[in-house]
């Protein structure tokens, strides 16, 4: 497949899915906030995620939708990824979801 | 107060309040990182309150490459002083110089978090004015 439009790409692709729950401090604020679309940039899978497992869904590249959400500490995050790149897309978030965005 | 770096589109911050301008890239640089282009400008030539264009236009020239240069202001004269900035901008740049309708502080930090992901002129003046929609 040579076509590299993501949206296009995302429906040959079965999503993936995981969770993983919020644990810095502040939730999902303004700094990590940037720190999750800017992550999700870097992949061409289509990214989104919700605090519940069936949505409603919000694009992780956007940073005012995320920035929206307002998921506070301790809130689970669940990632709906799709794409060709999808499986490390899904890992790179998580891990920073993990990782409480770099920050305590 | 700018320096540049890679192909993502740069940023202008203009504020009437030169602390307010440093103050906003302060927040894009910490929050955002140094992989887009970023200058700001605040004051009148006194050294007071205002905007001036000759500034505006020192910090899109500070930032310019052809992908282009997004524009966020505060109040009324700095809207009007970087439209006039863009007017006095050669031809051929002045269609990738936008002024956006969003929050300076707000708007920066996103347009700048937009650019670092290597997004078009358009997506990040668009995701910056998801602020007002």
């Amino acid at each position: 497949m040579h076509d590299v439009n993501a949206s296009r790409a995302a429906n040959a692709f079965a999503p993936l899915t995981a969770s993983a729950v919020l644990v810095n401090a502040v939730g999902l604020h303004a700094r990590p906030s940037v720190k999750l679309t800017q992550c999700a940039k870097g992949f061409a899978a289509k990214i989104e995620f919700a605090l519940a497992p069936d949505g409603p869904w919000t694009d992780a590249k956007s940073p005012v939708k995320v920035m929206r959400v307002k998921a506070p500490q301790g809130a689970t995050l669940h990632f709906r990824v799709a794409g060709p790149d999808g499986k490390a897309a899904l890992a790179a978030v998580l891990a920073l979801v993990h990782d409480g965005f770099g920050e305590a | 107060m700018s320096n540049s770096s890679s192909g993502n589109v740069g940023i202008v911050i203009v504020s009437h309040s030169s602390k307010i301008a440093e103050g906003a890239a302060d927040m894009v640089r910490q929050m955002v990182g140094n992989a887009v282009p970023l200058a700001w400008t605040g004051g009148d030539t006194d050294g007071g309150l205002g905007t001036n264009v000759a500034g505006i236009l020192e910090a899109i020239e500070a930032v310019w490459s052809p992908a282009g240069v997004a524009i966020l202001v505060d109040l009324g004269g700095a809207e009007t002083n970087s439209e006039m900035a863009v007017e006095m901008l050669a031809e051929d740049r002045r269609a990738r110089v936008v002024v956006c309708n969003a929050p300076v502080v707000e708007g920066a930090v996103i347009a700048a978090t937009e650019s670092s992901g290597g997004s078009s002129l358009a997506a990040v003046k668009r995701s910056a004015e998801e602020f007002y929609a």
